[in-house]
């Protein structure tokens, strides 16, 4: 056990009996640290993702998130373990599109271990984490994502993302659709929420014009090649 | 929120094909509920043709037969009872009233039956419904003649029409009784039973249209009248059954039993409700193929229904990726698919509900006048709630295959959906 944000240790991982899709010999993330991880297409990343959400299983090695072995939990309790600690955004933002803007960001509170407490402070800390990352228009907030803009959809996962305080957010290219202004607008706004939170951000993208907005910027090659201290 | 929440917002999401599946289920309720109904009815009309009357009483021949000819008119009897006897009968203390029946003309195809004032005095047919006149009255002479409902409608015969009979029981005859022409007195209700498809005549009118020209020892039945009689069912001196309604219900199996071992002529006594209990059973097949045809039919609506949810999974991975990332469990992912399952199940039971009973205000009344099928509007009896509980439990088991291929794949596919 760990008090790093994330700590993997010879990490492998397949698909079925193909050959590894990704190995990573250690990585080691400090917690509150925001973190950018780079690296083209088909490197892995996705999979990385989902092995730190505990979602897949490595073939090898450990994955410790937010000081916890993510193999010693039970499938269920890795779910909850992700909807309590871990918040997630993606490229596509992914939002149920027949949910409100609100809806889609206390969702998580459905599967969170003890719940998120009462409806109505669910729905005020929603709509303080909304208005925090620039959805400041309340007559937003009720209506169905699917007639949101883009970026006002992102504002909603990254908000979604942040709703159960977790310990570690990780975001999967999420700015790739937006242009330079409104994605350094979003970057400084969820860097700010994360800070307040004391989250650890782990950012994946490809673009290298973000990395002043991070403490640090790793790549997947070095990730393969790092030696085991 | 709530997983069936959750559920009913993904299913509103899909509204059309969400509405179509529902109506599916829907419609195939509404058939199997119809169909219960109809047959319960039926059988229900069927087991009450007759009612009030405590004993069938005809020559020696089986129950069912006697039923067959003397109730449904089917088939014909192979003699009568002499109207000597029936007097004896009849004229016992115990015995409250009688009822006879004498076959052997018809009308254009339709039976005619010759009895007295008693029969819509005291026939009884459903619970204890009385036969009751939509139009005229009971006959009052040999010249009267009361129709069924289904005679009226078929033949478009009013009162006042004038009718001649025909001689025999054959549905075309070439031996018309002429010289004794009657009129419409009366148009029954429609009963749902052969009452409907009957002519009525007097007992007298049967007598004047078969005997030669009254002679001064008319009216006295011979011992040679009553030979006759048992020999031939269709002459005029003889009755093909009648009917007897006791002063005590508790005389009923020692009444059968004093007419079954009668001296006069060989009788048998049956009791109607139980022939026909024992009748229903030989024609109930057909109601039972019946219900398991709309049974299959809410098998093909569940199973469209599995159907529409499995042809739409693969567009919803995408959704279940979403809800593993934000926490959900594979065995929630299971919970909602079962949710919508029951939801578009509890729908089409529903909507079913309602559909069946808009049919029944707009057709029932129809039903009832024309084959006196009386079916009600109202919630369902219990009958209806353990079928509609099948049909829940069936929908469960069609929905059992998508939610378990969802959730399949929710742990295949992880947070991202992998083709």
């Amino acid at each position: 056990m760990s008090d790093a944000a994330i700590a993997l240790r010879d990490v492998t991982f397949a698909w079925g009996e193909a050959p590894p899709v990704l190995r990573i010999a250690e990585l080691r993330i400090a917690t509150g640290e925001r973190i950018l991880l780079k690296g083209p297409s088909g490197s892995g990343k996705s999979t990385l993702v989902a092995l730190l959400a505990g979602v897949l299983d490595p073939q090898g090695g450990t994955v410790e998130v937010l000081g916890q072995d993510m193999k010693a939990l039970g499938r269920a309790a890795r779910d909850r373990f992700r909807a309590g600690r871990i918040g997630l955004v993606f490229q596509m933002f992914n939002l149920l599109p027949y949910l409100s803007a609100v809806e889609n960001v206390v969702l998580p509170g459905r599967f969170m271990a003890g719940r998120a407490g009462k409806r109505a402070d669910s729905v005020t800390h929603a709509e303080r984490l909304l208005a925090a990352l620039g959805l400041d228009d309340p007559a937003l907030y009720r209506r169905s994502v699917a007639k949101l803009s883009q970026g006002q959809q992102q504002r909603v996962a990254a908000a979604r993302a942040l709703f159960a305080r977790p310990g570690l957010l990780i975001a999967d290219e999420p700015t790739s659709a937006l242009d330079s202004d409104s994605r350094d607008q979003f970057l400084n706004l969820l860097a700010a929420e994360c800070a307040a939170a004391g989250t650890t951000l782990l950012f994946v993208s490809h673009d290298d014009a973000l990395a002043p907005h991070f403490d640090q910027t790793l790549t997947m090659a070095e990730l393969a090649a790092a030696r085991p201290v | 929120m709530p997983i069936h929440l959750l559920a009913l917002k993904s299913l509103w999401s899909r509204r059309y094909v969400a509405g179509l599946t529902m109506l599916s289920i829907a419609l195939s309720v509404t058939l199997l509920l119809g169909v219960q109904r109809l047959r319960s009815e039926a059988h229900d009309g069927f087991t009450r043709t007759i009612s009030g009357a405590d004993l069938l009483v005809g020559p020696r021949t089986g129950p069912i037969n006697l039923l067959l000819y003397a109730i449904f008119h089917i088939g014909d009897p192979d003699r009568g009872i002499s109207r000597a006897t029936y007097d004896i009968i009849a004229a016992k203390r115990s015995i409250a009233w009688t009822i006879p029946l004498s076959l052997g003309d018809t009308h254009r195809g339709f039976t005619v039956i010759g009895t007295d004032e008693n029969y819509f005095r005291h026939y009884r047919y459903g619970g204890s419904e009385p036969l009751g006149f939509a139009r005229g009255n009971a006959f009052a002479g040999s010249d009267d003649v009361v129709i069924g409902s289904e005679v009226a409608g078929h033949l478009g015969y009013t009162l006042g029409q004038r009718i001649v009979l025909s001689h025999g029981l054959a549905a075309v005859s070439f031996a018309d009784h002429a010289s004794h022409p009657l009129h419409v007195v009366g148009i029954l209700r429609a009963t749902g039973t052969p009452i409907d498809r009957t002519v009525h005549v007097t007992l007298d009118a049967i007598s004047a249209m078969h005997l030669p020209p009254p002679s001064p020892f008319a009216g006295v039945a011979s011992s040679d009248d009553q030979t006759r009689a048992r020999a031939d069912p269709y002459s005029p001196y003889a009755l093909t059954a009648f009917l007897v309604r006791l002063k005590s219900p508790q005389m009923i199996f020692t009444a059968q039993r004093a007419i079954n071992g009668y001296r006069g002529e060989p009788l048998t006594a049956v009791i109607p409700a139980v022939a026909l209990q024992q009748l229903w059973e030989v024609v109930g097949v057909a109601e039972k193929a019946l219900l398991v045809v709309s049974a299959l039919a809410v098998a093909t609506g569940v199973l469209g229904m599995a159907v529409a949810m499995l042809a739409g999974m693969n567009e919803r991975r995408r959704e279940m990726a979403i809800l593993r990332a934000v926490g959900a469990r594979p065995g929630q992912i299971f919970a909602l698919l079962m949710s919508e399952v029951t939801v578009l199940a509890l729908g089409g039971l529903g909507l079913g509900m309602v559909l069946l009973n808009l049919l029944i205000l707009a057709f029932g009344s129809r039903l009832a006048d024309r084959y006196g099928v009386i079916v009600r509007p109202g919630l369902p009896d219990a009958q209806d709630v353990a079928l509609l509980l099948l049909v829940l439990a069936a929908a469960g088991v069609g929905g059992l295959l998508p939610a378990i291929k969802a959730y399949r794949a929710t742990l295949a596919d992880g947070l991202t959906v992998r083709v």
